[in-house]
Formats: structure tokens, sequence, C-alpha cells
């Protein structure tokens, strides 16, 4: 199963092994990741579950398409590199993937 | 499951009498239903540092989980029910929450703090959270009790519902509101024939604008659904199965299923039992706290005095069962939060997203921005001159931008608002 850190605010990290086909936004809750909130459950509705992606992992992970390009705009503190993890499939090519999460969420 | 693991704290003799609790003994706090609301509250109280003993008793057998995608993805079979939990269960055990399912709650004694069980049991409480929900209104005309007449609330309702998907026919489909209109959508994507009836003469006429109306009856129609407003049901006809919906009108409308989306009632029952007080659902502050102290009630079936509003609104709705518990949780831990955020909303049908920001009733005027046929649009609804609601149509932005002036109850100039060549995004101060 593909490897995911999500680095927190902190500094902490967490190491996760995810399943292929759900969500880096699934793979946090189902892992207990502090600093992902995801209220709508995956719906690309509320922008909780928003996620820095290491520069390395940019090209693979790939762009956000309009909508949620729309809503991480207003995030808290959007950046270049921002994404909803919700939209984000885990897949074997995203094994080693490092995320970062904000400082909040909403 | 956390029960397994420890053994109670105490328990009942073989009488069924209670033990009394002396001083000595850990706090106990029990929710009641074990929904959004419920799983966000015993996450709260944690957060807010709550040591004692936390109950959670669940009437469905089933975790905490999401209801959103029972209309949609689930439904459709494209999601399976482990990706609906909330938490996995080892974050109940981890938060110590001993989780209780297939158990109803049948009373509460609120002078002795108990609560009965349908198990027979009675458990002592110091303080308990209702998180009871609000389950579907039901029909009671002729008919209804045939089998292939469904509603929709659970994992089970779903999955009783899905099989109808995949089958041929035609469903009708009385109500339209947002359930309704979600399973028209799931049902034309699975390739069933769809008729929709709704008494009103329109679409969410609860809930949104005309505008919005408009919108999704073309969107419904446009994919091939069969939508009939000013339609009132008068029975269903089959022999031990629905076989055709007859209206008052006299019309009969074959079909080999129904699904009734026709409202939700708060569930208030073990309110009542408590003597609580009661508005549109049981009452609470802005705390969250109902008329008992030792008492909190959050998520569809509470009402709640709206300082945004400054009138009593009960919401059913994800964001509104998170952000309520998340008060009654913080407040049962001993904290002092107050229940203030903006109310909204979202529903995805076919290929559209509505995000909803406050309350519209009571508007007397509208701004449309946006083109309704490009499926990219937003209604801002206003009261004497005050922002009071946004439906925004594949517009997050707008949506966001919205939420922001609500929250605030900033001015908005109406004209500038109007005309198309304003950018949304100057209204962000």
């Amino acid at each position: 199963m593909p490897k995911i850190t999500y680095i927190e605010h902190t500094g902490k990290e967490h190491v996760v092994e995810a399943e292929t086909g759900v969500s880096v936004m699934e793979a946090a809750v189902k892992n207990m990741i502090p600093g992902i909130d995801a209220d709508c459950g995956g719906a690309c509705a509320c922008a909780t579950c928003h996620v820095y992606v290491d520069a390395a992992w940019a090209d693979k992970v790939g762009k956000p398409e309009a909508m949620e390009e729309s809503m991480l705009d207003f995030a808290y503190e959007p950046k270049e590199n921002s994404r909803l993890s919700c939209q984000i499939t885990v897949r074997a090519e995203l094994d080693g993937l490092v995320v970062r999460l904000p400082e909040f969420q909403g | 499951m956390a029960r397994r693991a420890r053994a109670p704290l105490y328990r009942i003799d073989r009488q069924g009498a209670v033990g009394q609790r002396s001083a000595l003994m850990t706090e106990r706090a029990i929710i009641i239903g074990a929904g959004q609301a419920a799983a966000q509250a015993a996450q709260s109280m944690r957060q807010a540092g709550f040591d004692g003993d936390i109950v959670m008793l669940g009437e469905e057998r089933e975790l905490p989980y999401q209801r959103p995608p029972l209309s949609k993805a689930y439904l459709q079979g494209e999601l399976d029910a482990q990706r609906l939990y909330l938490r996995p269960a080892a974050f109940y055990e981890q938060q110590r929450v001993d989780i209780r399912l297939g158990v109803r709650a049948t009373a509460v004694d609120a002078a002795a703090r108990t609560v009965t069980t349908d198990a027979g049991e009675t458990l002592s409480y110091d303080k308990l959270l209702l998180a009871t929900g609000a389950p579907p209104r039901r029909l009671n005309c002729d008919g209804a009790d045939l089998e292939g007449v469904y509603y929709l609330r659970s994992i089970a309702d779903s999955d009783a519902l899905r099989p109808v998907l995949s089958a041929n026919g035609r469903i009708v489909i009385v109500g339209a509101g947002y359930i309704g209109l979600e399973v028209a959508a799931s049902a034309r994507k699975a390739g069933l024939d769809v008729t929709i009836l709704e008494m009103a003469d329109r679409v969410l006429a609860r809930v949104a604008g005309r505008d919005i109306s408009e919108f999704y009856e073309k969107l419904h129609r446009d994919h091939g659904v069969d939508l009939r407003l000013d339609a009132a049901l008068d029975h269903f006809e089959g022999a031990g199965a629905v076989r055709a919906a007859v209206l008052k009108s006299g019309e009969k409308i074959a079909c080999s299923a129904v699904l009734v989306g026709v409202g939700a009632a708060p569930a208030t029952m073990l309110a009542e039992t408590a003597d609580l007080r009661l508005a549109n659902g049981v009452w609470t502050d802005d705390h969250a706290q109902t008329s008992d102290p030792a008492i909190w009630a959050a998520g569809d079936c509470a009402s709640h005095p709206s300082p945004i509003y400054e009138r009593r609104l009960r919401l059913e709705s994800v964001p509104n069962a998170i952000e309520q518990a998340k008060v009654a949780g913080v407040n049962m831990a001993g904290g002092n939060a107050v229940y203030d955020a903006v109310p909204w909303f979202w529903s995805d049908q076919y290929d559209v997203k509505l995000q909803t920001v406050g309350v519209s009733e009571g508007a007397d005027e509208t701004v449309v921005r946006g083109d309704p046929d490009a499926k990219k649009f937003s209604v801002w609804y206003f009261q004497r001159g005050r922002l009071l609601a946004v439906d925004a149509v594949n517009d997050p932005a707008a949506f966001a931008i919205s939420k922001r002036h609500i929250a605030g109850k900033t001015e908005i100039d109406r004209a500038r608002l109007a005309d198309p060549d304003t950018d949304l995004k100057s209204f962000i101060s």
C-alpha cells in the first residue's frame, strides 16, 4: 500500500499506509491524523481538508479542477501548492507522497 | 469496540434497581444517538478535557456514519459502507467512548438523571446529550404500507433502495425536496424512469427561491424526469407490492417502487419523557443546553436561537450537526461555547453542486448573478436590504464570499452586486 506522510503545522509527522482508491483525506481520517476536519465528508463543498502538496510531488498529484480551485481561493492561507485532500485519489505512483497541513481549516 | 474491552463502571442489580453513584465515582456523560452530532460531541468533549466516562447509545448497528452519500454515491454503489464511517472503531477506543449499538433509549428521567433502554437497563448520567436526529415523515394514505414504498434516512434504507435502481421500471418520488431530487438524479443515472410528485407549484419550495426552483425543474426535466408540480398523491395501489401511485386528480402512474421524501420530524420522544421544553424540536439555548441544565441537545432534533436571524431555527444539515455538537461537547466538558455559526448546506445532483449559505426564508428581494443556462450562477436573498442567504450553483466563490458577509452581517451594495461587470472578489473586505 502506498505510504503517505502528513506533516502537521507543528512539524509533527505521521506516516500512514493508504489503500489505493480512497482519497488522501479519507486515509488521514481513517488513521486519525489531526488537522484534517473534512466536514462535508469529501464532497468538495467545505474546504476543511486543505493540504499543501510537497513540491517534489506537485506534478504527480496534479492541479485542482475549477471547482476545487475556486474553493481553495477561500481556504485558510491558500498557496500555489494547495489542494483539497478529498480530491486526491491514492494510487500506486503516489507512494511516498508528502503533504503538509495548514494551521487551521475552514 | 470499546465496550468489549472495558467493564462497565457500575452495574444494575438483578431487580433492575439503579445503584447509587457516590461522589467518588467518575463523572458519566451519555450521548443518545450515534450520528454526525453524536460523534462530533464525543470528540469535542475529549478535546475540551472531559475525562469522565462517555457512553454513546445508537439504535442502528452502525458506527457513526455520513448520511449525505446515502442518496448519492453510496446509493449508486460507488462507495462502499466502510467509506461512510466518520471515524474508525479505533478512534472511539482511543477516545474512550463506550459505543453501544443496537440499543434504543426508551425514556429519560431528568429528576433521577437516568436513561432507560430497550435492553431493560437503567443508566445514570451526570450529563446527557440528545442527538436523536429527525426521522422521515411517513405517509399514512392507503397503500402506504405496501412493499416497495421506501424512505431514506439510514444505511439500511439506502441498501434496500439500491436494487430498485438497477432494475427496470419506474420509481415514483413523492416530494421534491433535497432527498427526492437527489434520489431522482441517482435513479436517472442508473437508467430508471422517474416521476416526481410535488404538491407545491415548484420544487424546493420550502428552502429556496423561485430562481433556484426553476433551475432545478429544468435540470431534472432535461435529464428525462417526469416532474409533476401541483400534484397531490391520493393513494398507492398494489397487491402486496406497490404497482401504481394514484393522484387526487384520478390519474394513475404505474411504478415498481416509491421513494417518499416529504420532510423529517425531530425525534422528541425522549425529551418529552424528560419533560424538556420543546419548540419545533428540542428547545436549546445558545449554549446547546436544554431547559434541564444537565441535558444538552444537538443536530436535527434541536432548535436553537440564531443570533444572525434573531429567531429560533431548527436545521437539518451536516454542518449544523457538527457545529452545534462542538458547542454542546465543549459545554458538557465545563466550557462556555456559544452556537453562532452561519448555517450552510450543499446538494449534489447530476453535474451540479449547490452550496447554500444562510436561510432565505423571509427574503423580499433577490439578486441573481451569473447565468442559469450556463449552470453557474448565484442567487442572493435580501430582507430589508440585509443579506439573508445565498444559493450558489457551481459557484464556490459566491458561496465563500457570502458566507463571510452573512457571518459579519456586513452591508452589500445591491446595485454593484447586480452589475455583471462587478468582480465578486471586490466584495471581500
